[in-house]
């Protein structure tokens, strides 16, 4: 009995012990970041949070690291039901517009509105909306990757700045004809890649009142037809844009990287990756930005976004304001290889790294110089709430023209139609 | 507390599950008959089900009324109370065109619907039938005493344990530009030319040319000739071939162009990808029907044959007459239960090729799919509609099977 007694002692003791723990575990806070990658960007997500839960042990951050496609299908479900992550990773800045927490009561606006100017812009929609609701996790900028090694193979001249959109064709389909390429120029299936090239044809996207109300203009069909006949000539490959239905997104680094096509048209997101994954097979540049009649235009984007639906929003802005802290976003950049976002860390400049060879530091370079010269229409496009609606009818239909069961003359109203329907939904 | 009774008959170790098992028995016995006095012995069977039912309500009926509610709303929004009622605009958009024998005359909705319903139409149409053989050949090969029965069986039925998204991968390793068969190819092309290209191949093919010319010959002489003549003039007839084709027939002759991979699930105008989406589909999910055939011909009485048998019936006939009729009942649920399923097919068309090239292979549920979730406008009234429309024809396929089953069983 004695030996009872003392049992029932230590477990109410042991009990009391728990029970005094017990509202210390209750105040940490879990979040949840949902990422999605390109190349190392959520692992070093992953390590900078680590540092700040070491700084703040109430707070806990889990990020669920997914494929861009969860991003792009299944995010706004999942907000529109409730169950969304605190924060994400997101290229659909303004349609995700009406999910966004505004961090303002929580953090340092006045330096949020300083280092982040030009692209704040992009996650508002209207002229009234002033709140702040994420960063760029880059200034990710369009544009072509090339193959240097086998335009030095095959003894073609690589076409010098300036040069259009034709003239970088013809000299592909040279080096595809005498490397024996599978593809000449591969484009990522997505009508935010194909903006790019039909801004500098001179497409304008919206009308004098900023709608979208005729897409189809002459610039974006002079583009439609060089991407429809550029497949047609075995110049763009099978696997891409024809590869898939509807708006599926297909990205062609692959067929780069395995030196299957001497172009790759993607952007600035895909430096890490090249320099990771092509390693010394093969030299590639980033050449100056092929162009149009209308210019030379990339399109800009990917941010870190928070959402009202958490529970917790001074904690989610207190990460938020430690991920924007310089040395961190800075680190940030320079691990992700990425071009800043960040006024005060650009003009101070990036330390690559060591492992960060000539040829990406040039890329870097190229792409940061692209960024300056991207038209207003390319901005004013990525700033639209519904610009994802236009992208994915611009996929839809031109793939479709590019196999047959359309024509571009069918296409066409196709697009329109489809983007009307979005816009007035 | 008392220790379990030894139960007579049973040892030690089963005793105790017996005594758990007797216990439970007893401690229900008392509420169900409590349950019975209330609701009478006749109805204690709806009591019995009411647990499946309730799941079965909760997590199939209740969606399918959902999803009969979101068909006549509007908006985008996934919450119900945010979602307009807009009567029957769903419909009429998804059924306005002009012919929907070609669907590109449609609104974009209807013309995504109808690529859908005429391409799940024509999978349905060609899959089932090459199926059904393939089962039945497989069930019929399976059902005789061959060496290693067991292990054909279960070769042929491991596919479908496998997920629809893992069969699609595999056969996606496989069927990709640089995949498997492509390089199986080109290495079977290479290692002709190779040889070829050495003479000991240019020598062999001569050799094998002119061996068929001799015992052509031969065989022509020997009703004309007798002794050692027919294999004289064979042999003076390989000996000449050979050194006509030597002459004839150069390396360059035997090589085979360079094998330039095909893109067998995204050649555009080559019909390639709906032929390996069926034949994908029809590899994953044989196992299941040729199982079900299979338990078909076992149910088949073997006097039948061996009076067959006795009375000379030719294998063919004993088929015709005896196998197939028998086991017709059981080939009318294959057939309704594969052609429902076929109207189905989504998750591995979508991972093997997209529903590309071009919309060559998207299939009806891709469109609910891609209407609901893919892209910036969420269309949930659309693709609800959509589903509505489909259960309709999958709800008259399902009669069909009734109807067929009824009619064999003489009801």
């Amino acid at each position: 009995m004695t030996i009872g007694w003392k049992s029932t002692g230590l477990f109410a003791l042991g009990l009391t012990a728990a029970l005094a723990a017990a509202p210390a575990a209750a105040q940490t806070v879990n979040l949840r970041y949902l990422c999605y990658a390109d190349a190392n960007e959520c692992d070093v997500a992953r390590d900078l949070l680590d540092r700040f839960e070491k700084a703040n042990p109430t707070i806990k951050v889990t990020v669920d690291k997914v494929g861009f496609a969860v991003i792009r299908e299944q995010l706004e479900t999942r907000l529109q039901g409730g169950e969304a992550p605190d924060m994400a990773r997101v290229t659909n800045l303004g349609g995700l517009n009406k999910y966004y927490l505004d961090l303002r009561p929580h953090i340092n606006a006045a330096n949020w509105e300083a280092n982040f100017a030009t692209t704040l812009p992009w996650m508002r929609v209207g002229a009234a909306d002033k709140g702040i609701y994420g960063w760029m996790t880059q200034l990710t900028v369009t544009g072509p990757f090339v193959n240097k090694t086998l335009f030095d193979q095959t003894g073609v001249k690589m076409p010098a700045a300036g040069a259009s959109w034709d003239d970088w064709a013809k000299a592909l389909a040279e080096v595809q004809k005498k490397g024996k390429l599978y593809s000449g120029m591969a484009l990522d299936r997505t009508g935010h890649r194909f903006a790019g090239i039909a801004i500098s044809m001179g497409a304008k996207y919206f009308d004098a009142q900023g709608n979208p109300s005729a897409v189809v203009d002459d610039g974006f069909k002079a583009t439609a037809e060089r991407v429809v006949q550029w497949h047609k000539d075995g110049l763009m490959p099978a696997d891409i844009w024809p590869g898939a239905s509807g708006a599926k997104w297909k990205n062609a680094g692959d067929m780069f990287i395995n030196g299957d096509t001497a172009m790759h048209i993607a952007g600035s997101w895909m430096i890490q990756k090249f320099q990771s994954d092509v390693g010394d097979k093969f030299e590639w540049i980033v050449p100056s930005q092929p162009c149009g009649p209308a210019g030379c235009s990339a399109m800009p984007g990917a941010a870190m976004v928070a959402f009202k639906s958490t529970k917790h929003p001074a904690e989610v802005a207190k990460v938020m304001e430690f991920m924007v802290s310089e040395p961190v976003i800075k680190e940030y950049y320079e691990r992700t290889v990425q071009i800043p976002a960040h006024k005060a860390v650009a003009e101070k400049g990036l330390n690559y790294g060591k492992d960060v060879g000539p040829q990406t530091q040039a890329a870097l370079k190229q792409f940061t110089a692209d960024f300056a010269k991207i038209s207003p229409v390319a901005h004013q496009l990525q700033a639209y709430q519904r610009n994802v609606a236009i992208f994915n009818a611009t996929v839809t239909y031109v793939a479709q023209a590019i196999t047959g069961p359309l024509t571009l003359q069918q296409a066409y109203p196709k697009i329109q139609e489809e983007i009307d329907n979005a816009v007035k939904k | 507390m008392t220790a379990p009774a030894p139960v007579s008959g049973l040892a030690p170790r089963a005793a105790l599950p017996a005594w758990l098992w007797s216990r439970l028995g007893d401690m229900l016995d008392g509420p169900f008959r409590a349950v019975q006095r209330q609701v009478g012995a006749h109805r204690m069977a709806y009591v019995f089900l009411l647990p499946n039912l309730l799941v079965f309500g909760l997590f199939s009926f209740w969606p399918m009324l959902l999803n009969f509610y979101i068909a006549f709303t509007g908006g985008q929004s996934v919450l119900l109370a945010e979602r307009p009622f807009v009567g029957f605009d769903n419909f009429r958009e998804l059924l306005a065109c002009p012919s929907y024998l070609d669907p590109k005359s449609c609104p974009v909705a209807g013309f995504s619907f109808w690529t859908g319903i005429w391409n799940t139409l024509f999978f349905s149409l060609v899959q089932v039938p090459v199926m059904i053989v393939a089962a039945l050949t497989t069930a019929l090969v399976l059902n005789r005493d061959i060496r290693g029965r067991g292990f054909w069986r279960a070769v042929y039925f491991y596919p479908v344990m496998l997920s629809p998204v893992v069969v699609a991968v595999i056969w996606d390793w496989i069927l990709k530009r640089r995949g498997i068969l492509n390089a199986v190819l080109d290495d079977a092309v290479s290692g002709w030319n190779g040889f070829v290209a050495t003479g000991a191949g240019h020598v062999a093919a001569i050799a094998v040319i002119a061996a068929g010319a001799g015992w052509l010959v031969r065989r022509l002489a020997a009703p004309h000739l007798t002794g050692q003549r027919p294999l004289l003039a064979g042999t003076l007839a390989a000996v000449a071939t050979a050194a006509l084709a030597s002459v004839l027939l150069t390396s360059a002759g035997l090589t085979l162009p360079d094998y330039r991979p095909v893109n067998w699930l995204i050649d555009v105008r080559s019909g390639w990808p709906m032929f390996w989406v069926i034949f994908v589909y029809t590899w994953g999910h044989l196992g299941f029907y040729m199982l079900i055939l299979l338990a078909g011909l076992q149910a088949i009485p073997r006097d039948l044959y061996e009076a067959a048998e006795m009375d000379g019936t030719s294998k063919s006939r004993q088929f015709w007459r005896i196998t197939l009729p028998l086991l017709m009942p059981t080939m009318i649920v294959v057939l309704v239960l594969s052609l429902i399923r076929a109207f189905q097919v989504f998750d591995e068309v979508y991972v093997l090729t997209g529903g590309g090239p071009g919309q060559a292979t998207k299939m009806i549920i891709q469109h609910v799919y891609e209407s609901a979730f893919i892209g910036d406008a969420k269309r949930y009234g659309i693709a609800a509609a959509s589903s509505v429309l489909v259960a309709g024809v999958l709800l008259v396929l399902t009669l069909a099977q009734l109807a067929a089953t009824r009619k064999r069983a003489g009801g």
